[in-house]
């Protein structure tokens, strides 16, 4: 057991803050997702300097370095409250199952404009009627030549309306049984046929989509595996959402304990420093706490990770347990500003909070709800009976 | 970052599981904890034997004892004689515990007083003599040496020198005492800023093996919650099938998870002396504190009324929970700490 970086991660980590305090240091905090832009920018500016796609193998662009490097550079990015590449989809998901499941060309064609920011993926799973139950999902395929002809329609798609190719899921046979029947495509999102429309949040703001496939004809070479492996391909890609989920989330909630340190350490609006108020002083412990908890749990989990290749089961816990502590901790903060807090155009923290509190309530739905997460836990780690 | 214990503490863990789930099965553990000692008065030499009381073990060692002893509750009292006691006591004593001929305890709180670890005293020393009241003193009655928390430093008396009360505890395998000294011979351990220091040090350790051990306790409650779904049978199914029972489990699993990593974090401050000791302490006691006892409460109410009966294990783990919990103040005590260190 030893807890501290290794030379080589203590180098890496002084040079991604010196870096951080030249490039980033002292840009404004941000209520919404911010200008899509200029984030694409930042991601080219982070990939140049080669902090993007860390654990990538050096044939596809990557650094080839251990998934602690991306933990160094997740912390520390949190710390300098720099915000992450926008290709959230492309380096979480399409990506590393490019990697998995790509022929040659596909890798040389898709995998660099990914990691640079230049090309945008979004991913294509939940259909309206098939959140949770993925491989229940209609959207079909239909060979005609060359080409699949794809109908349908997929909801809760972050970035589609920014994104120029889409991981997607459709039934490709359908009269094989639920799960194989279904294949995994690769979609140019700016054929003729796929309409996007923006789905305003409760936040008002529109971060996801829905996409709606009339008749569109994707090359009969943009498939990942064959057809039929579409579920096989699916868990590859949900694997790395939950494998390399863990540090960003717990990353993120360091990010929101400073903020919320800093919070109540200013005068509130009767003048008095929540601070100095003891419940307030007893929340914001825990959530530091439980911060901490996850950090360490996520680094528990690369251990197992490095040690057996395969990543530890705690990833589910992470993402259940960071959700429900993101709900508090912003609830906390804005209950702070009483109504001040609700008025749209003058809102403390130019909307900061008002933002996340409402935003936060996503994350017990977002990348599997609660529910189906203490499926998983209850099912897949203590072995308890299915329930279905 | 390497989280993983070493190859020979794994070892220690596998030989630890094997020695306590042998000699110490449920019904065996119901009958010592409801004698009239709360002890094993048998397996302090035997601990001794097997190495378990080595002056040279790290706390990494110490710290797969703990969980261990938490998982199958150890009727000794090695808690208070080695995360408590020993880290006062100099090497002649260490050989004494060592030897399995002595066992320690650490007496700090007075009545009618504030009885945090840290809070000042009044035990004062004249002439060599040693003169106060202490109360619920861990492991009291079965101790052979007092380490007193006086005025002016800590010292070392013989429990003969002393006059004990036990007082039953809920707990039956970790029973308090009050234990009075008049003028006991007493011998000078630390003064001043080293006692105090010293003392810090005692206490983050302790909060450290007490995590540890709310690790073990959380597992344990966890294992028989989820054995016990997967057998008992409702409306013709597991009631494991349940999901207002299978997401219990699941949500006490999380919480063990981050006890866990805490608990492993705390105890490598500990052996390393690392800055942040202090607070990894304070935030694996509270959050292990109460994550032990959020399994035991889970798993009584997912065993239904079975249980909440005497005879099942369940309440004991319950009560060491509590025990682990309350030591030195609840996971409140441990916040206003942690919260002190950030935003004062």
């Amino acid at each position: 057991m030893d807890f501290h970086d290794t030379s080589e991660e203590a180098a890496f980590r002084a040079e991604l803050r010196a870096w951080l305090s030249e490039h980033w240091a002292g840009r404004p905090l941000e209520g919404g997702r911010g200008d899509f832009d200029a984030l694409r920018r930042w991601g080219g500016e982070l990939y140049k300097a080669g902090y993007v796609g860390l654990t990538w193998p050096s044939e596809y662009g990557g650094r080839g370095l251990s998934p602690t490097y991306q933990a160094i550079y997740l912390e520390e990015m949190s710390r300098a409250n720099a915000p992450g590449h926008p290709g959230v989809i492309g380096l979480n998901m399409a990506g590393p199952t490019i990697i998995a499941w790509g022929t040659p060309e596909q890798k040389k064609r898709y995998l660099r404009p990914l990691l640079d920011g230049s090309e945008i993926w979004c991913q294509g799973f939940s259909e309206p009627g098939s959140g949770s139950d993925l491989a229940s999902g209609r959207t079909s395929a239909v060979l005609d030549g060359d080409h699949w002809v794809v109908n349908g329609q997929k909801v809760w798609s972050s970035y589609a309306h920014k994104a120029d190719f889409c991981i997607l899921v459709v039934r490709t046979d359908p009269s094989a049984a639920k799960h194989a029947g279904l294949s995994y495509l690769i979609v140019d999102m700016h054929a003729p046929g796929v309409t996007v429309r923006p789905l305003v949040q409760i936040t008002g703001d529109p971060e996801f989509n829905e996409i709606f496939f009339d008749d569109v004809r994707v090359p009969r070479s943009s498939i990942l595996g064959s057809p039929g492996d579409g579920w096989k391909v699916a868990m590859t890609t949900l694997l790395h959402e939950r494998g390399t989920l863990g540090f960003a989330l717990s990353a993120e909630l360091e990010r929101m304990v400073n903020q919320l340190i800093k919070l109540v350490k200013e005068p509130g609006p009767d003048g008095r420093r929540p601070a100095d108020d003891p419940v307030i002083r007893d929340a914001v412990a825990r959530e530091w706490i439980e911060m901490q908890s996850l950090r360490f749990t996520n680094y528990r989990s690369l251990t197992t990770l490095l040690e057996t290749g395969i990543p530890g089961p705690e990833g589910s816990g992470v993402k259940l347990a960071w959700s429900e502590a993101n709900q508090r901790l912003t609830s906390l903060a804005q209950s702070l500003f009483g109504l001040t807090g609700l008025v749209s155009d003058e809102a403390p923290w130019n909307g900061f909070w008002q933002y996340w509190q409402l935003r936060s309530r996503g994350n017990t739905i977002e990348a599997g709800t609660s529910e189906i997460l203490r499926n998983i836990i209850a099912e897949r780690v203590l072995g308890l009976p299915k329930g279905r | 970052m390497d989280f993983a214990f070493s190859e020979e503490q794994e070892q220690l863990r596998g030989f630890a599981r094997e020695f306590l789930a042998s000699r110490y099965d449920d019904a065996r553990l119901a009958e010592i904890a409801d004698s009239s000692t709360g002890v094993d008065e048998d397996v302090w030499p035997k601990l001794a034997s097997m190495g378990w009381l080595d002056q040279d073990l790290t706390f990494l060692d110490q710290a797969v004892l703990f969980e261990e002893t938490g998982h199958r509750p150890l009727p000794a009292p090695y808690f208070s004689t080695v995360a408590l006691a020993a880290p006062a006591l100099d090497a002649d004593t260490g050989k004494r515990i060592a030897s399995g001929t002595l066992r320690a305890t650490l007496a700090w709180a007075e009545p009618g007083r504030p009885q945090a670890l840290l809070d000042p005293v009044e035990t004062s020393v004249a002439d060599g003599r040693l003169t106060g009241v202490k109360t619920l003193v861990p492991d009291g009655a079965v101790a052979d040496l007092f380490v007193v928390v006086a005025a002016d430093g800590l010292y070392a008396v013989e429990a003969a020198d002393a006059e004990v009360t036990p007082h039953p505890t809920i707990d039956g395998t970790r029973r308090v005492a009050d234990v009075r000294f008049s003028s006991a011979p007493a011998r000078a351990l630390a003064s001043g800023e080293e006692a105090r220091v010293l003392l810090g040090r005692i206490r983050d350790r302790a909060y450290a093996a007490l995590a540890l051990e709310g690790v073990g306790v959380a597992q344990r409650a966890l294992d028989l919650l989820v054995a016990y779904a997967k057998e008992r049978e409702q409306f013709g199914k597991p009631i494991g099938v349940y999901q207002a029972v299978s997401h219990k489990a699941s949500n006490v699993y999380v919480r063990l998870q981050e006890a866990r990593s805490l608990a492993y974090w705390a105890a490598w401050c500990v052996s390393e002396d690392d800055e942040m000791a202090r607070q990894a302490c304070l935030a694996a006691k509270a959050l292990a504190g109460s994550a032990a006892v959020f399994a035991c409460e889970n798993a009584i109410q997912g065993h239904g009324g079975i249980g909440f009966t005497w005879e099942h294990v369940l309440h004991r783990y319950y009560k060491r929970a509590q025990w682990l919990a309350a030591f030195d103040g609840s996971e409140r005590a441990q916040r206003a700490e942690v919260a002190a260190f950030l935003l004062d």
